[in-house]
């Protein structure tokens, strides 16, 4: 991306000097200083907890600064809550959307911002701005569907239009593509520079280096608070912003050897998987893991993933097909099939850790015990001390922290809740380790981590299955890729031979035709198809087996 | 904002809520024109000063043990039981059938049948609304309302047909001999003077070890909290809430029954109409004030038996305090230990971050 000709020298939109802000003993911004100027689009990186969100809260009105000052357009004004920031021409667009499902989009766009009491003029009068908004930006969406009926991709274009439309032109985007398919993603792009050229100010917090370099002006690093530099997006690379972030170098790259495929561990035969409403999700998938293997799972989040995982591991029950483990079948049936797949040999780290994977009530050392609580004592009791004494030798193997096995789990890091997660599950030794997105929310030092000790099982022999949406985790770490669409296996590939653009046109759902080209102004086909799906299957949700509540 | 030390949390707060209830009540003794500080007095030498006084308020606590001890159970499995009142009176069938049955043999043999008739009739009474909870998704709350109603009309109506003597016109059932009741402690020291309390809060005693054991330290207790706390999480650990919601029902309304062995076996000798009299639902006010903790369910189940005393005596003893202001009192105790037993946590919570950084 180039950077457009003379964007330093355009004027300051927004500028931050000596901003500090602690929450009790954390103290989340430390002393920073930040130039944002207009027309640009300027990225936000670092890891999780290294201050963004609290930045971006404090420019937004959500918190107050314990000092430091805000300009907008040199101007220094004390933004005391959202509506403030709103009229200073500040609008954000949350990571999780404040949508209201039921109303229109039209609705849901004048909501908060009526001209009167009585809503047929504000309608009018919105209707009209919006048809000029989604002309001039390519944000169509059709004013008078329900949210609810939205693909993920539109409603962001909503919630950016709800921005619009209150006459915000410095827009900040929370993490905006991590719901987002890479078509999606793309067309949000092209949105953002559409709005740059207008002159709109993007502030973008992300902790993907790929969309830093791919649509930032200029890029801002942050670490443990503080802000470490900030740098011209074209001078810079993803080691060296990734070295910024960590403070020490990374490897970007998974590091690993050839695979030794050994015999079949895992077999799935015809395997038909219904949601929680009776609607087919995996629809007759067979595959198999051999062991020394990892076989990943590509593929856009809601084709199936969640439900292949949970019936794999017995979280969820299958309607029909055959899982083998060893070339015994397994019986998952009944509400504690997870007990079962266990006992013959099958970990699995769950996709969602905070609402599966860890209780977060719990100390650390019961969620490393979790699932495996029968294995500690005789009898009806619970041998306390093994379990402390495992908890802590998973938690210096593991690197843990902080490495205090008392402290309560919801008190550790993200990064740090999926270790005790995997140590768990990697340290009973399985035949089998099923994997669902191993590295979400984690950040970069701790990523790097994890792909290591997933490749370390491999070489020791164990089958793995991974899911993930990152693509490039799915090719960097796989020995093979399958590719799920719609419930379906519409592909395998090889990581060393496919590229990303191939990986795509199947996880969209288009069998090696090419796309049709696409005129300016119009979706490309693909994204059409994958919007479809998303908007027929509405979002993922499952409550699975349990029956409470 | 810092969440509490854990002593303020299990102790202070608790206290203060307590502190500001009697405040209030004080506030409505005053009114009527008398001094609150005397009623504090009489209220506190009525539950502890004297034998006879004590005795009756560890009779009260040993219910209200049972019943706080039932809904606390349940609560750790994310299940909120508020129909220890049925299940007690239900329980009560459990004894009186085993006591009228073998009316005449030695309590030291009849007893542990009556805890466990009274044990298994009470389970009964909470394992249907589990089933239902688990295989039909009936909620909770609402079938244990309900099943305290049918409770107080099937028990009434067993007593009406059958337990009743014939002839007689009470709604009691017969009496169980003296030789075959649990006894009470009187017989043995005579400084309970005429009270009630009875061999039974022994073994409340042991409940509140039992239950803790059986929560904190066993593999069963592991699963319930992990089902009270995180559902899902339950189900990929491989626990299958369904049998963990109708398990923790049967032990929650076993301990319900528990009740009926205090008042059937031990205090009235008879099956009579309502015996539970209100301590199922006071177990739910125990349970939230001892914060599902057996301990704290001890200390709150003694606080709430020394109000039921202490009370008494004060409506005794002060006639213009009358019992409606009493049961006022009571209800202010509820309402802040209870409802809004968080009211004061955010003060606190700030003047404790304010403490910690200056």
């Amino acid at each position: 991306m180039q950077r457009p000709p003379g964007a330093a020298a355009s004027p300051i939109a927004i500028e931050l000097i000596g901003i500090n802000k602690h929450f009790g003993p954390v103290h989340a911004n430390k002393d920073i200083h930040l130039v944002i100027r207009r027309g640009t689009v300027h990225g936000i990186v670092g890891e999780n907890g290294a201050g963004k969100s609290t930045l971006m809260s404090i420019l937004y009105g959500f918190y107050t600064a314990d000092s430091g000052e805000i300009r907008v357009n040199g101007q220094p004004h004390a933004i005391t809550d959202s509506r403030h920031a709103l009229a200073l021409g500040i609008g954000m667009v949350h990571q999780h959307f404040m949508l209201v499902d039921n109303f229109t989009v039209l609705e849901n766009v004048v909501l908060g911002a009526e001209d009167s009491p009585l809503l047929n003029r504000t309608l009018e009068h919105a209707r009209t701005q919006l048809a000029a908004l989604a002309r001039d930006y390519e944000l169509e969406v059709d004013p008078d569907t329900l949210v609810e009926n939205l693909s993920v991709g539109q409603q962001q274009r909503v919630e950016i239009l709800k921005a619009l439309y209150r006459g915000a032109d410095t827009l900040i985007l929370d993490e905006p593509t991590g719901v987002l398919t890479p078509p999606e993603a793309d067309h949000l792009f092209r949105i953002l520079k559409m709005l740059r050229d207008e002159g709109k100010t993007i502030i973008l917090i992300t902790h993907k280096l790929r969309e830093i370099m791919a649509i930032t002006d200029e890029v801002s690093v942050m670490r443990q608070g503080a802000m470490v530099r900030t740098l011209t997006t074209a001078e810079t690379s993803p080691p060296e912003l990734a070295e910024l972030m960590v403070g020490r170098r990374v490897l970007l790259r998974v590091e690993k050897g050839p695979a030794n495929p050994g015999k079949v561990m895992l077999e799935v035969e015809n395997l038909v998987v219904t949601d929680d409403f009776r609607i087919p999700r995996v629809k007759n998938v067979s595959f198999s893991v051999r062991a020394g293997e990892i076989v990943g799972i590509a593929g856009v989040a809601g084709n199936g993933q969640s439900e292949l995982l949970e019936s794999v591991s017995g979280m969820r029950d299958q309607q029909s097909g055959v899982i083998r483990l060893n070339g015994k079948p397994l019986s998952l049936e009944g509400d504690d099939g997870a007990a079962r797949a266990r006992e013959a040999g099958l970990a699995h780290v769950p996709e969602d850790r905070l609402r599966m994977g860890l209780i977060t009530n719990f100390q650390e050392w019961e969620n490393s015990i979790l699932g495996y609580q029968d294995r500690y004592g005789k009898g009806l009791s619970l041998d306390i001390d093994k379990a402390k004494e495992d908890a802590r030798a998973y938690v210096e193997k593991f690197d843990i922290r902080p490495p205090t096995i008392d402290l309560k789990t919801a008190n550790f890091s993200g990064g740090n809740q999926q270790k005790i997660v995997l140590a768990r599950e990697m340290e009973r030794n399985p035949d089998v380790l099923i994997v669902g997105q191993p590295t979400r929310g984690v950040d970069i030092g701790a990523i790097e981590f994890i792909h290591n000790q997933i490749i370390k099982m491999r070489d020791a022999g164990k089958a793995i299955l991974l899911v993930s949406v990152e693509l490039d985790e799915i090719r960097s770490l796989s020995d093979r890729i399958l590719v799920l669409f719609d419930g379906e296996i519409v592909g395998e590939a090889d990581p060393a031979v496919a590229t990303e653009g191939e990986l795509g046109l199947l996880m969209a759902g288009v069998h090696a035709e090419p796309a049709p080209a696409a005129g300016p102004g119009t979706l490309p086909a693909h994204e059409t198809a994958v919007e479809k799906t998303l908007v027929e299957r509405g979002p993922d949700s499952s409550s699975l087996k349990d029956s409470q509540q | 904002m810092k969440p509490l030390p854990r002593w303020a949390d299990s102790v202070l707060l608790p206290l203060l809520n307590v502190t500001l209830a009697f405040f209030i009540g004080g506030l409505i003794v005053a009114a009527v024109g008398q001094n609150p500080l005397q009623a504090v007095g009489i209220m506190i030498y009525g539950a502890f000063g004297y034998g006879n006084g004590l005795g009756y308020t560890l009779y009260y606590t040993t219910d209200f043990i049972f019943a706080g001890l039932a809904v606390s159970l349940a609560y750790h499995a994310g299940l909120f039981n508020i129909g220890p009142e049925g299940q007690a009176y239900f329980g009560g069938l459990g004894v009186i059938f085993v006591a009228l049955g073998l009316n005449g043999v030695p309590w030291w043999i009849v007893g542990p049948l009556m805890v466990i008739g009274g044990g298994l009739f009470g389970a009964v009474w909470g394992f249907i609304p589990g089933y239902l909870q688990a295989k039909r998704g009936s909620h909770i709350v609402i079938t244990t309302i309900l099943f305290n109603f049918i409770a107080t009309l099937l028990v009434g109506y067993v007593i009406d047909t059958v337990l009743r003597p014939p002839g007689a016109d009470n709604d009691e059932s017969s009496p169980i001999l003296a030789i075959t009741r649990v006894p009470q402690l009187r017989s043995f020291i005579p400084f309970f003077g005429h009270s009630p309390v009875n061999l039974t809060v022994f073994l409340a005693l042991i409940c509140v070890g039992l239950v803790y054991w059986l929560v904190w330290h066993t593999k069963f207790g592991f699963a319930i909290r992990a089902l009270g706390q995180n559902p899902v999480a339950a189900n990929y650990a491989g626990i299958s809430n369904q049998k963990m919601i109708m398990l923790v029902m049967v032990l929650s309304g076993a301990l319900a029954g528990m009740v009926a062995v205090n008042n059937v076996g031990g205090v009235q000798g008879r099956l009579i109409l309502n015996f539970v009299n209100g301590a199922g639902f006071v177990g739910v006010a125990v349970a939230f004030m001892g914060r599902a903790h057996p301990v704290g369910v001890l200390l709150s189940a003694l606080l709430f038996g020394a109000l039921y005393q202490g009370g008494s005596e004060l409506a005794f003893s002060m006639p213009g305090v009358t019992k409606e202001m009493i049961l006022t009192i009571q209800a202010m105790v509820i309402l802040f230990t209870g409802a809004m037993g968080d009211m004061l946590r955010i003060p606190l919570q700030k003047l404790f971050s304010l403490r910690s950084s200056p």
